[in-house]
């Protein structure tokens, strides 16, 4: 029963990350239907700029605020230089974003070397809750917690503010939204720039638990599209849903099947797409 | 269809091919070994193009088909001592049939979600290489593969033989390729990618057209594969990361699709690429990276494409259909 218990708080706290980076990626996808593979650079960078502020100042909320931020800026660059015109044309998009994560790839060898780092965490999210035989990471709680804050703020956002309704709509139609005076090319801009924005965030909170390391962007890229593919593109519950199913499947396989446990990861979510291929929640 | 005359068509390729022939004794054994790469990658290349080139589907996991005939060699010659005459058929075979498995599911989904859920798939077959530690040897790969034992009066165990070898496959895949586009067969895929609905009205079976384009095209990745393998003498799962399927697109964008020979050009110019590049300076990753951006930008319609469009527009030939 306490390896079931654990290994579901392990899965859990997993996915709760992977919703702070598939959270931006899914709204990226559903709004503009750009494949952005250069979502995970922005995961790495972030934590790159993260310990570098961290090394500096040695605050923590600074090291989260200042590499979302930053890569976020990046982000948007990235999508007026480039990705914008590209609307449409998946080969395009995947190939670009690819050269763009390449070229990010190296920039960061450069600057931070090829070592593994972890960000440190403040002392008051190291240690473990203990319950008898029963073990918490505080750390692994915190991230709930953050997924948890930013999955409401995102959800009231976009379903009770006048934005998000310009956003909803934009998902849904653009050119319908733009017809009725929505500004969709700075409504995209908008989200693309959250996307990344979290998507560093992700980064900087994944960096104390994960670490930063070359490769870790294309390491933890498929889990960001399997939690999109799966929820569906544009959904932000699916992400949610997504996540949960992603980290807890990702866990288990590896705790019991670890010959298949990336089969048993990607296996479920090619079931799905066979069944339903916009994802549990999207919308064609 | 029409470009300049046949003829004048068949210039080019046949002094390339001389070339390749001839070239053999007077290139140093690095530029042969990196000629050899060209020619399996082209294969694989080639495949993608079918079904990109001329099918309109871009997949994001054209590397499992590379890697199942690659492991089909790792596997088959290293536990069981089989011979190229075994490997090679079970080898294209099996990339057959995930192709045919793999094709159910593709194929239910357009677009993005075409490249989804093909990238989906392909992680599936990465994530058995690289986990399934008792049959493939996980991380560390199969390694001390030997050359293909043929019958031929010379070993392949050189370079300069198994280069012709590899033209060989090269030149098998290209005749398979070509006489499949050229053929009533290769039109209606052409059609089905300029509109289904036009090709479902007029009587044809669209799904089933994009299903055959869908396992020919993993069968002839797999014959690469098989042939990747014996090359390296090692077989891997970076052989068939998301990476490679990418690279993959990449030549196939850069040399020009629905071209054939275009995306084989564009496996040597990055083949080639990669390998100089990286002899010279340790930011040959920016550089690739440059490259993807590049083509993009500066040549959508690829090489191929690029050099017809101006020799359209320099001598009044009937207008091609775009593509």
């Amino acid at each position: 029963m306490d390896f079931w218990i654990s290994q579901v708080f392990n899965g859990i706290s997993y996915g709760a990350l992977l919703f702070l980076l598939a959270g931006g990626l899914t709204l990226i996808f559903g709004m503009m239907r750009i494949i952005n593979l250069t979502h995970g650079s922005y995961f790495l960078l972030g934590g790159y700029v993260g310990l570098t502020v961290i090394w500096r100042t040695g605050s923590f909320p600074l090291a989260i605020l200042v590499g979302a931020v930053a890569i976020a800026v990046l982000g948007v660059v990235q999508w007026r230089l480039f990705l914008h015109r590209l609307a449409g044309e998946e080969l395009g998009q995947v190939l670009t974003t690819v050269g763009f994560a390449l070229i990010f790839q190296d920039l960061a060898l450069v600057i931070w070397g090829g070592e593994p780092y972890t960000i440190p965490a403040p002392a008051a999210l190291t240690g473990a809750f203990n319950t008898g035989t029963l073990y918490f990471p505080v750390y692994r709680v915190f991230m709930i917690g953050v997924a948890a804050v930013v999955a409401v703020v995102l959800w009231f956002v976009l379903e009770r503010t006048r934005v998000g309704a310009m956003m909803r709509a934009t998902v849904d139609d653009a050119e319908m939204a733009g017809g009725v005076g929505i500004d969709v090319r700075r409504i995209s801009m908008g989200v693309f720039a959250l996307g990344a924005l979290l998507a560093a965030g992700a980064g900087v909170v994944g960096g104390a638990f994960v670490g930063v390391y070359p490769g870790a962007d294309f390491e933890i890229l498929p889990y960001a599209f399997v939690v999109v593919i799966v929820g569906g593109m544009g959904s932000l519950r699916g992400a949610l849903i997504g996540s949960l199913l992603v980290g807890l499947l990702d866990n288990f396989g590896k705790a019991l099947f670890p010959e298949f446990s990336y089969f048993t990861l990607f296996a479920p979510m090619a079931a799905i797409l066979a069944i339903r291929p916009t994802g549990l929640f999207g919308r064609a | 269809m029409s470009g300049p005359a046949p003829a004048n068509r068949l210039v080019v390729p046949v002094v390339v091919l001389a070339v390749l022939l001839a070239a053999p004794p007077f290139l140093s054994s690095y530029v042969l070994t990196l000629l050899t790469q060209s020619l399996i990658y082209a294969i694989v290349a080639m495949s993608l193009d079918l079904l990109l080139g001329y099918l309109g589907l871009p997949s994001l996991g054209h590397a499992a088909y590379l890697g199942v005939g690659a492991y089909s060699v790792g596997i088959l010659t290293s536990r069981y001592g089989a011979g190229f005459g075994t490997v090679l058929p079970v080898g294209v075979g099996l990339a057959l049939i995930l192709a045919a498995v793999f094709g159910l599911l593709a194929l239910r989904a357009t677009g993005v979600y075409f490249l989804m859920i093909t990238l989906a798939l392909g992680m599936v077959a990465w994530g058995l290489a690289y986990r399934w530690v008792s049959l493939t040897q996980g991380d560390n790969g199969i390694s001390g593969l030997p050359r293909p034992d043929v019958p031929l009066p010379w070993s392949l165990a050189g370079a300069i033989p198994f280069y012709y070898f590899a033209l060989a496959g090269f030149l098998l895949a290209l005749g398979v390729l070509w006489l499949i586009v050229h053929s009533p067969f290769g039109m209606s895929l052409v059609g089905v990618r300029e509109s289904e609905t036009r090709m479902r009205t007029l009587g044809y079976h669209v799904w089933l057209h994009k299903y055959l384009g869908f396992v020919i095209s993993g069968g002839v990745a797999g014959f690469g594969g098989v042939l990747w393998a014996y090359y390296n003498g090692f077989v891997g799962p970076t052989d068939l990361d998301l990476s490679t399927s990418v690279e993959v697109l990449l030549m196939v964008a850069l040399g020009g699709r629905a071209t054939l020979l275009g995306p084989a050009l564009g496996a040597g110019i990055i083949v080639f690429l990669k390998n100089l590049v990286s002899v010279y300076t340790q930011r040959w990753l920016l550089i690739l990276g440059a490259a993807y951006i590049g083509t993009i930008v500066y040549a959508p319609e690829g090489i191929v494409g690029a050099v017809r469009r101006l020799s359209e527009a320099t001598e009044p030939a009937p207008a091609r259909p775009e593509a």
